[in-house]
C-alpha cells in the first residue's frame, strides 16, 4: 500500500465508518442506497431488500436492527440528486477491492472495473 | 422460438399454470423423492424443487430436479446465493442444464440463522439480482460472468421471487422491475394469503407496464392445521398471514382443519385469479403433495392442458 493511500485512508475510514457505517469494501455506491451502506446488510445486498425484512421493517437476521434498505428506500426518497439511482442494477462485489480506498478507486476509476461477462450496458 | 420449457410454453400459450413445490427429501434413496413427486403428476405443470428451505439442509435442488427430469416430470430448480459463490452458481447452472433442468428460480434463500445450522457461514458472494443477470448471460450470451466463452449456451427459463408483503412495500414492484431487467421471464411471489394487499402490489407491477412483460404466480399455501398457520404467522420471516385466517383454522375442529385449509386454498386461487396479471398459481403444502391436489382438483384447475412436444426444445444441451 502506497504511502498516499495510507493516507487517503486515514481520513476516509474513520469518517465513512463514523457518518455511514461504512464496511470499507473500496466500492462505494452510498448514491444509489439513499446514502446508507449496502454492506451493512449480513446478505451484503447491493440491489435492494431480500423477502425477510419483518412487517416493522427491521431485518431478518438482527430482529434488533432496522433493514439496511428500508433506511435505503426512505433515504433514497429524500435525495434531490439520485432518488432513481435505487433502481439501478449494481455489478457484483469485487473483493478484491475490501480494506482499499474508494475514494482513490473512484478518482482512478478502478471501481468501474467489472467482470467481462457483465452485461456492459446494464451497469449503472 | 420454441420455448425452452413445457411450463414457457404454457405462459406463452396464455394458459393459467399450476406449479407447486416439492418437499425435500432427506434420503439417500431416489424413491423418497419420487414417491412425493408422483403424487403431484397430471394435476401440476411443473414442480418446484427447493434448495436448502428455510435454511435447513436437504437433498440438493439439483439432484432433485434431475430426479424429476429422469422420471419426465418437469422441474423448477430453486438455487440461491446463500450456500455458493459465484464459481459453484455458475457451475451448478450448467450441470443443470446438461442434465435436463431447463426452469430456474434464483433468490437470495432464508438466511442461515433461520436454520439447522445458524453457526454456518453465509455466502452471499452475488446477490440474487445479479445471479439473475449472470444466468441470462450464460444463455443469452453464451458467456460466463468472467467474460469466458461456454462451449454450448444452456436454454433456461428464468424465474424470480418476490415478496409483496415485505417492508418497503413501495419497493417492490420497482424491485420486481429491476429483475425482470436482470434477465427474469417469471415471478413466484411469496405465499399470498392477505389478497388486498397482493392486489394493491399488482396495480403497482401493471402501472409500471410490465405485466406484458412477466408472468407472475402467486404462491398459495395449503395450511393442515391451526398449528402449522400459527407457526407460519409467528416464526416465518418474510410471511403475512392475517389473524382472520388462524382464528378460522382454530376454530376448526382438528379432525376438520386439513379441509378446511383445503377449502381457504381453493377460496385463494380463486381470488387471486380475478387479479389482472396473474399468470397462474404456485401451490405450497409442505409435506402434504396431497392437499395440493385437492386443491387443483377443487379449485377447478383439472385436467391440466397438453402442449405438442415440438413446441418445446427436446433433449439435452
Amino acid at each position: 500500500m502506497s504511502v498516499t493511500e495510507r493516507l487517503v485512508l486515514a481520513v476516509e475510514k474513520p469518517l465513512k465508518e463514523a457518518i455511514w457505517g461504512c464496511r470499507m469494501c473500496g466500492q462505494c455506491i452510498l448514491h444509489s442506497t439513499g446514502l446508507n451502506c449496502p454492506m451493512r446488510c449480513p446478505k451484503n445486498l447491493r440491489n435492494g431488500p431480500c423477502g425477510g425484512v419483518r412487517a416493522d421493517g427491521n431485518c431478518e437476521v438482527y430482529p434488533d436492527k432496522r433493514c439496511v434498505w428500508v433506511d435505503a428506500w426512505e433515504g433514497s426518497r429524500r435525495l434531490p440528486l439520485w432518488r432513481d439511482h435505487i433502481e439501478q442494477l449494481q455489478k457484483p462485489v469485487d473483493w478484491q477491492l475490501q480494506g482499499t480506498s474508494s475514494w482513490i478507486n473512484l478518482v482512478n476509476r478502478r471501481d468501474r472495473v467489472a467482470p467481462r461477462g457483465w452485461e456492459p450496458d446494464a451497469e449503472s | 422460438m420454441p420455448s425452452p420449457s413445457r411450463l414457457a410454453g404454457l405462459l406463452r400459450d396464455g394458459h393459467f399454470v399450476v406449479t407447486a413445490e416439492l418437499s425435500a427429501s432427506n434420503s439417500a434413496d431416489p424413491e423418497a423423492t419420487w414417491r412425493r413427486a408422483e403424487v403431484l403428476r397430471g394435476s401440476v405443470d411443473a414442480i418446484n424443487c427447493t434448495d436448502n428451505t428455510g435454511a435447513h439442509v436437504h437433498i440438493s435442488s439439483l439432484a432433485a430436479a434431475h430426479l424429476l427430469v429422469e422420471k419426465g416430470l418437469e422441474p423448477i430448480m430453486q438455487l440461491t446465493v446463500r450456500d455458493r459463490n459465484r464459481l459453484a452458481l455458475q457451475a451448478d447452472l450448467l450441470g443443470a442444464a446438461s442434465l435436463g433442468v431447463r426452469n430456474l428460480v434464483l433468490m437470495s434463500g432464508d438466511d442461515v440463522t433461520a436454520g439447522d445450522h445458524p453457526e454456518a457461514r453465509r455466502i452471499y458472494d452475488i446477490d440474487s439480482m445479479q445471479f439473475l443477470e449472470v444466468a441470462a448471460g450464460m444463455r443469452d450470451r453464451g458467456l460466463y460472468l468472467s467474460g469466458r466463452k461456454l462451449e454450448q449456451a444452456p436454454s433456461f427459463f428464468i424465474g424470480a421471487v418476490e415478496n409483496p408483503f415485505a417492508p418497503p412495500l413501495d419497493f417492490r414492484p420497482l424491485r420486481l422491475q429491476k429483475k425482470l431487467r436482470a434477465g427474469a421471464d417469471f415471478i413466484q411471489t411469496q405465499l399470498v394469503f392477505d389478497v388486498p394487499i397482493f392486489a394493491r402490489f399488482m396495480a403497482m407491477v401493471a402501472d409500471l407496464g410490465l405485466l406484458d412483460k412477466a408472468f407472475v404466480i402467486p404462491s398459495i399455501g395449503v395450511p393442515r392445521s391451526a398449528r402449522g398457520a400459527r407457526y407460519m404467522k409467528e416464526k416465518v420471516p418474510g410471511l403475512h398471514v392475517p389473524d382472520a385466517l388462524v382464528d378460522r383454522l382454530e376454530k376448526t375442529a382438528p379432525a376438520r382443519q386439513a379441509d378446511e385449509g383445503v377449502q381457504i386454498a381453493v377460496e385463494l386461487v380463486r381470488a387471486v385469479r380475478e387479479i389482472r396479471g396473474v399468470a397462474g398459481v404456485h401451490l405450497i403444502g409442505i409435506k402434504w403433495e396431497e392437499g395440493v391436489v385437492q386443491v387443483a382438483e377443487a379449485a377447478g384447475l383439472l385436467p391440466r392442458p397438453t402442449l405438442s412436444p415440438l413446441a418445446t426444445v427436446g433433449g439435452r444441451g
